[in-house]
């Protein structure tokens, strides 16, 4: 990968369609590395943590996760204002990064459960806020033609981050059992240095200053814009599918009941799908370039389709795991950077990071409430009908999204 | 700053950085094997050869060589000499024959796996775990054996708060996850889909066992009928239930919070008159509590200030004490009898 000095400000506007991923994207994934390995290291081993070192259960917890998944949906809705407001997405996602790296020096201080979960909360808020304005980043540093691949680029750096983290952690476990004082200070030593390259080498960029500079009308922020009907189409389309797009954690659980296999692997499925991630992010980033972001992005559902299809499976062996574990892996790399391109590809460079985090926050909530419905399923059809059925559903929303999305695709194919 | 002085201010931050954390992270592995390094404050024995008479089995968490293995004192002299042996566990319960051994089996790929170990500490019969050990027991005649985890894996596979308890027998039975069995409220059955069991006590018949059942924000004492596959509620508010050596009282931990975050006492219920009686202990309690003898509970209490340390405690069962030190450095004590 070719990475070069940022070139601040002075990137070219028009290029080849093959054009170079930025250096500035490359960086912002370094940083996300960074982030993830100090986050996720700290994610691994806090259940292991709170039960093994200070003796508690797990059952608040998962509670109070719950929480923070919907407290870091609105605020990531907060970022994206700020950015676009302020016209700083850069300094705003510091704050969110900075945040994050900041409650890690807290780790070290506190005990008790109370302490910690404000300390989680806090670096969830950190990850709530940096997500869009940091997205609306990449965007402005990318070329409209390669949007797709430098959101694969960016996306498949961090998932390293996200799989490295807990490997890194559990590391340092196998050689001091009782070492999570430890972890944490590697964590915080990572997320330091992720703020740290973050401020120095990613240039501040304006993205509205830009767009005025090249001839385009200076506009201010506006609700009213979001309104917009392509940004509409999208955020309808991606709602509905994440309504039908089932946690992991159900999969995960379907086949540890189906497979000894995965019943044996089964705290470490996760890993098989960010190895999927990984290496599909860049292609599928590629391929949503060419062939039209939107149509990956609904199609790439088609990848979760067969995913259920292998967990709905009455056989169940290793080879069916891991199958399932590539198409969940497939499914993330063609849909989560894809849906970033396309939102900031719908949206004006003034409302650029709230259109994101529109449509971010959007997917969240219909996931939640998706995987709640689900555990209802669960219950009342049993869990390979529940399966099926939104199985199904998923296969009937797939081709009605299709030609949902047409406008959308359209534009990308012309731009 | 001009880009190139930013650039190598970021390479010289990094680079000092991470290797002040390198450094740091090797320091600490070095003194900690230091500390392992260091022969054990006790005496080590071969699994079979511990303490031979009623003894007291726990986890050793003393930061030495012997931290994590299962060691034992004689239950007439817990404050005496420990005997360690060479297996290590993350949560033990031993009956006279067999010991059940819940590990975190640690590595990069860190997995988790219950064990039923024989008389010479060898692993018999090994179950994986979908996540943290929390709770194991086996029953009085040794044939029946339970364990509870956390179905936990990485937060990305997080179903929310989930346990998965599974009772076996020794010769192989597998009567599977206690999510299969029925489990009725008040005469009705309970089909909530965020129900769990966890901390199951077995008793003197085969077929009979108290558990936990918990869900919404609800938890229970339930009865449970391995053979007809039943969970019957008998009382709410009760977790981690332990049934006395003379099967007539029930220990359990009580969730006397009023926030969302749990705050546990232990308390007894005598299962005759009903009447529940909370110990004198105002500590933040979180374990499954074992029968000395019919007078005397047990419990493990983590030491604040030093993860990964424990002491066990103990207390009188009719409440009429203070709770005293009965054990230090231990954790998940079981009475061998």
């Amino acid at each position: 990968m070719y990475i070069s000095l940022p070139q601040r400000g002075t990137r070219p506007k028009t290029g080849a369609p093959a054009a170079r991923v930025s250096s500035v994207v490359i960086t912002l994934g370094v940083v996300s590395m960074l982030t993830d390995i100090s986050s996720e290291s700290v994610a691994s081993i806090l259940p292991l943590y709170i039960t093994g070192a200070l003796g508690l259960s797990t059952i608040a917890y998962g509670f109070i996760d719950g929480i923070y998944q919907g407290v870091s949906a609105i605020v990531r809705i907060g970022g994206g204002w700020a950015s676009d407001r302020t016209d700083n997405p850069k300094w705003v996602a510091f704050f969110g990064y900075a945040a994050s790296a900041a409650t890690k020096v807290g780790l070290l201080f506190v005990s008790g459960f109370a302490g910690i979960a404000s300390v989680i909360a806090l670096d969830r808020l950190g990850k709530g806020v940096r997500t869009a304005p940091r997205d609306a980043l990449i965007t402005a540093s990318s070329e409209p033609s390669n949007l797709g691949k430098s959101f694969g680029v960016h996306r498949m750096l961090d998932t390293i981050g996200a799989a490295g983290g807990p490997l890194l952690a559990f590391l340092i476990l196998f050689f001091v059992p009782t070492g999570y004082h430890l972890v944490f200070i590697v964590s915080l030593g990572f997320a330091v240095v992720g703020v740290v390259i973050l401020g120095l080498l990613v240039p501040a960029i304006r993205p509205r200053r830009q767009s005025a500079a090249t001839g385009e009308a200076r506009k201010p922020f506006r609700w009213r814009t979001l309104a917009e009907p392509r940004l509409r189409r999208l955020v309808l389309t991606a709602g509905i599918l994440a309504v039908l797009t089932v946690g992991d954690g159900f999969i995960y659980l379907v086949l540890q009941d189906r497979s000894p296999f995965a019943a044996q692997w089964f705290p470490l499925l996760y890993v098989g799908t960010n190895v999927a991630f990984f290496i599909f992010a860049v292609p599928l980033g590629r391929l949503a370039d060419r062939f039209g972001r939107a149509r990956v992005f609904v199609l790439g559902h088609l990848a979760l389709l067969a995913a259920y299809a292998c967990a709905a499976l009455p056989v169940g062996g290793a080879a069916v795991t891991i199958a399932c574990l590539v198409l969940l892996g497939a499914f993330y790399a063609a849909t989560d950077g894809v849906l970033a391109a396309l939102a900031s590809e719908v949206t004006p460079p003034e409302n650029r990071a709230t259109g994101i985090a529109a449509a971010q926050t959007v997917v969240a909530i219909g996931r939640l409430i998706g995987s709640t419905m689900f555990g209802i399923l669960w219950f009342a059809a049993g869990r390979e009908l529940a399966v099926v059925i939104v199985a199904a559903a998923l296969a009937a929303a797939i081709p009605a999204l299709l030609l949902l999305v047409r406008p959308l695709t359209r534009v990308a194919a012309v731009g | 700053m001009t880009s190139r002085a930013r650039l190598v201010t970021a390479v010289v931050l990094t680079v000092v950085l991470l290797g002040a954390t390198a450094a740091y992270c090797v320091s600490a592995i070095v003194g900690y094997q230091a500390r392992q390094a260091v022969p054990a404050d006790a005496q080590t024995a071969a699994f079979d050869t511990q303490v031979a008479d009623d003894r007291i089995v726990f986890r050793n968490t003393t930061a030495d060589a012997a931290y994590g293995l299962v060691a034992s004192v004689s239950a007439a002299d817990a404050g005496g000499s420990r005997s360690v042996s060479d297996v290590p566990c993350d949560r033990v319960y031993s009956e006279a024959r067999s010991t059940m051994c819940l590990r975190i089996d640690r590595g990069v790929l860190t997995t988790f796996s219950a064990n039923l170990l024989d008389a010479e500490g060898a692993v018999q019969k090994s179950w994986p775990l979908p996540g943290i050990p929390s709770r194991t027991r086996v029953s009085p005649d040794g044939e029946r054996v339970a364990f509870t985890s956390f179905v936990t894996g990485e937060a990305y596979a997080t179903v929310g708060f989930a346990t998965a308890t599974q009772i076996s027998t020794i010769d192989g039975e597998d009567f599977g996850n206690l999510e299969g069995f029925s489990f009725t409220v008040d005469g009705a059955a309970n089909t909530a889909i965020d129900r769990n069991f966890w901390g199951v006590t077995f008793t003197a018949d085969p077929d009979v066992f108290y558990a936990t059942a918990a869900a919404g924000s609800k938890t229970w004492l339930v009865r449970g009928d391995l053979a007809a596959r039943t969970l019957t509620a008998v009382r709410e508010s009760v977790e981690c239930p332990s049934l006395s050596p003379d099967g007539t009282r029930i220990a359990y931990k009580k969730n006397i919070s009023t926030t969302a975050t749990a705050y546990w006492s232990i308390a007894v219920l005598d299962l005759a008159t009903n009447e529940e009686t909370v110990m004198p202990d105002t500590r933040n309690i979180d374990d499954q509590v074992e029968w000395l003898d019919d007078s005397t509970l047990l419990y493990g209490m983590p030491r604040d200030d030093q993860p990964g340390d424990a002491d066990v405690w103990a207390i009188p069962a009719d409440g009429s004490g203070a709770s005293a030190l009965f054990i230090e450095h231990a954790s998940s004590p079981s009475v061998v009898r």
